[in-house]
């Protein structure tokens, strides 16, 4: 897709510098005349609003790294004391534990439009992987975020999901302890966790461009599926069209984070987080973040803690090889009759795990979990393969501009 | 979520943490895999035979066993565009002063707070004369030793008690917790799909905490016939477990209001869990009136920005 530089140098600056560093070629062909195809719709948004967002906690976050002390008896302090006595105290703390759900929301809806569109299908299964990657270093990021102010929840999550390691066999104790510092959740342990929360987001921001590397050498996927044929007919340039476009999504997405933010900023989160950790008193619930419920749901649904550990895992690196398990050749759900409810019925799969990881494991929950954890994996391992082979998909169009002249784009 | 919110109500003041003492390990191992070691007991064969009339019996148990849920007050500080009520959260602290502060501490709370722009708002000059009538700890001085010194509006109130020990020895075993953030750290969830609305916008519902300590507060009742209570304790039916170990901390007139606010044990209830909002998010009005401003300003940059992009694509079909 990319051709050569449409850059040219105005000032005797920029010339000087094009020739030693060619900087700003590289930005103008990556963010102003980097075509993208014209029949996108609102979900494509996700991207820019995903990468915002990543700049918003990593601001927020290096002001509160300036107030926070990483040490079991202050650290719950340092917290309410970031929300009494330092200025916009409240506002950035709230920001910053709503950006992680707001985080968490964009990455969701950027998965399940991949998803729906195909686009980890030939040529972006590289990109799709580094999506992958980027989900899982984001997890831990907020796994570890949430320990550190140091509540009841922080301190038990810490406990649970460290003690997840300990499943390996043989050398499972072992390395629960080195990742510890010791042999339970203590300072040493709130150390490094404050140490590596500051630290992988500066991966991710790596692993992220790296992502959009790949995305400008494939091309955006579009809700066609169609390849672009013709560059100059069927794409326009990234600015302004789609700087204007991710403007748009910002700030409507925007509206919901400052709302959650200045208005229910504790919707979200867990009361007992408010109570200062003490490792005498377990909560009568352990409870993650919403955002990790659907996976909690199968951790717990398997009576078997080897077993649940692998699960936990597998779902999650499961999607890596969706591009190898998805045996259509048609890219876009838009065509594809049979997996378009196949989707949807995904989607209530997973909210439906979401809703049973809060729930107790017990009686009829548990059996719910158990169900829905099964269709999650038959949907990757069996479903998907089969439903390439036996279904017949509609006519796909020949271009994007067929596919714009037979109206299925939108509008807005 | 706030699903979860659902079970976090918790029993410190009235539980031994002594008796709970769990290995750290052994309870996290129990807690990932609940499927296997949480589920309770088969019911034996007597419990079968013995048929409705005893299940009957259960159930009420069951339910006396559960909490009620807690009532929902009419708080001055819900929804977009609440506030505190300045006279309230006065009245409030006056009750904390006088009551609650024998037991518990408010240890994030500095006199200074109590002259703050969204709080009680006292003159400055009552509260460093409130300040100077604590005693507070300090020092080493130059010949190396401790000494007390009246209060300064910078200092923070001093815990009616040294440690968690002289708390617990003075109590019966009981220990009172800090008042500081409690009105966030209780909660309840209203179950789905309720817990669903309370975050949206004109039926947004944050305040299931000091719900909860308010009908917590005025609750107290006789216990029922048949729930016999351990030495120590009370019935009311808002705490998990029904049980509480803090006395009745409220009875009519034991407070005098000089605003002429009924006295009694639902008003200062109610008073009491205002200033404890208060206290566990000092800065509500101003983030609340920020957030109006951002709020309003990112609509109407919403619908600018929308009218840009439409006329920038207008000539392109898509």
């Amino acid at each position: 897709m990319e051709g050569h530089s449409q850059y040219t140098p105005k000032s005797g600056f920029a010339r000087w510098l094009e020739r030693r560093l060619p900087i700003l070629s590289f930005m103008h062909d990556s963010f102003v005349s980097y075509p993208t195809p014209k029949n996108l719709n609102y979900m494509w948004v996700f991207g820019a609003i995903l990468s915002f967002m990543l700049v918003a906690q990593i601001v927020t976050g290096v002001v509160l790294a300036m107030h926070y002390t990483p040490e079991t008896t202050l650290a719950f302090d340092s917290v309410e004391k970031i929300m009494r006595d330092v200025n916009w105290g409240t506002i950035l703390r709230y920001a910053h534990a709503n950006g992680a759900s707001m985080f968490f929301l964009a990455v969701y809806l950027h998965i399940f439009r991949g998803m729906y569109y195909g686009s980890y299908k030939d040529p972006r299964e590289v990109l799709w992987i580094l999506g992958v990657v980027i989900f899982m270093l984001m997890m831990a990021t907020g796994f570890l975020g949430y320990v550190l102010p140091w509540g009841q929840m922080s301190f038990w999550a810490a406990t649970v999901i460290t003690n997840l390691f300990s499943a390996i066999p043989v050398v499972g104790t072992a390395i629960t302890t080195w990742l510890l510092g010791g042999y339970s959740v203590d300072n040493p342990t709130l150390n490094r966790f404050y140490a590596l929360h500051y630290l992988v987001p500066f991966i991710i921001v790596a692993i992220v461009a790296l992502h959009v590397w790949a995305l400008h050498v494939t091309g955006q996927n579009n809700p066609s599926g169609v390849e672009v044929k013709d560059v100059k007919k069927e794409t326009v340039p990234f600015t302004p069209y789609a700087t204007m476009k991710d403007a748009v999504g910002i700030a409507a997405f925007l509206v919901v984070y400052a709302w959650l933010t200045f208005f229910v900023p504790n919707y979200l989160g867990h009361p007992d987080n408010y109570i200062e950790a003490n490792p005498l008193v377990t909560p009568p619930h352990i409870v993650p973040e919403w955002y990790f419920l659907p996976f909690y749901a199968i951790l717990r649904a398997i009576p078997n803690k080897l077993l649940g550990v692998t699960a936990l895992f597998a779902s999650i690196l499961i999607t890596a090889a969706l591009p190898w398990l998805d045996t259509s050749k048609v890219k876009s759900a838009v065509y594809r009759p049979l997996f378009r409810k196949e989707f949807w019925i995904f989607v209530a799969v997973c909210i439906g795990l979401g809703y049973l990881g809060a729930q107790p494991a017990e009686g009829a929950y548990l059996w719910f979990a158990r169900l829905l954890s099964a269709y999650y994996f038959l949907h990757f391992l069996v479903i998907l393969p089969i439903i390439g082979k036996v279904e017949k998909p509609e006519p796909v169009p020949e271009s994007i501009d067929a596919s714009i002249l037979r109206g299925e784009t939108s509008h807005v | 979520m706030s699903e979860a919110r659902a079970r976090s109500t918790k029993r410190q003041s009235s539980v031994n943490r002594l008796s709970l003492v769990p290995l750290t390990i052994a309870a996290a191992m129990t807690l990932v895999s609940p499927a296997w070691s949480q589920q309770e007991a088969p019911p034996s064969a007597t419990d079968q035979v013995a048929a409705p009339e005893a299940k009957e019996k259960e159930s009420r148990h069951e339910s006396e066993r559960h909490e009620q849920k807690p009532k929902r007050f009419d708080w001055s500080f819900a929804g977009a565009f609440g506030r505190y009520d300045q006279a309230q959260l006065r009245r409030g602290f006056k009750v904390y002063k006088e009551v609650c502060s024998s037991c518990h501490s408010i240890k994030m709370l500095a006199f200074r707070n109590l002259s703050q722009p969204g709080g009680p708002e006292f003159p400055e000059k009552e509260v460093e004369a409130l300040a100077a009538s604590y005693k507070i700890k300090d020092g080493p001085n130059q010949a190396g030793e401790y000494f007390d010194r009246p209060g300064r509006p910078s200092d923070r109130f001093p815990p009616p008690f040294a440690n968690e020990q002289a708390a617990r020895a003075a109590l019966a075993g009981n220990y009172p917790p800090d008042m500081s953030v409690l009105a966030k750290a209780r909660g309840y969830s209203r179950g789905f799909p309720l817990f669903l609305i309370d975050a949206l916008p004109g039926f947004s519902y944050q305040e299931h905490g000091v719900d909860y300590i308010a009908s917590l507060m005025e609750g107290y009742e006789d216990p029922p016939p048949d729930v016999k209570l351990p030495e120590g304790q009370f019935y009311d039916p808002y705490m998990p477990g029904r049980r509480i170990g803090m006395p009745p901390p409220l009875s009519d007139g034991v407070v005098t209001y000089d605003d002429g606010a009924p006295q009694t044990i639902d008003q200062y209830a109610k008073d009491v869990s205002a200033f404890m909002m208060w206290v566990a998010e000092p800065h509500l009005e101003s983030r609340k009136r920020v957030g109006l401003g951002v709020v309003a300003f990112l609509l109407v940059f919403v619908g600018l920005l929308y009218f840009t992009k439409r006329r920038i694509w207008s000539g392109v079909p898509h």
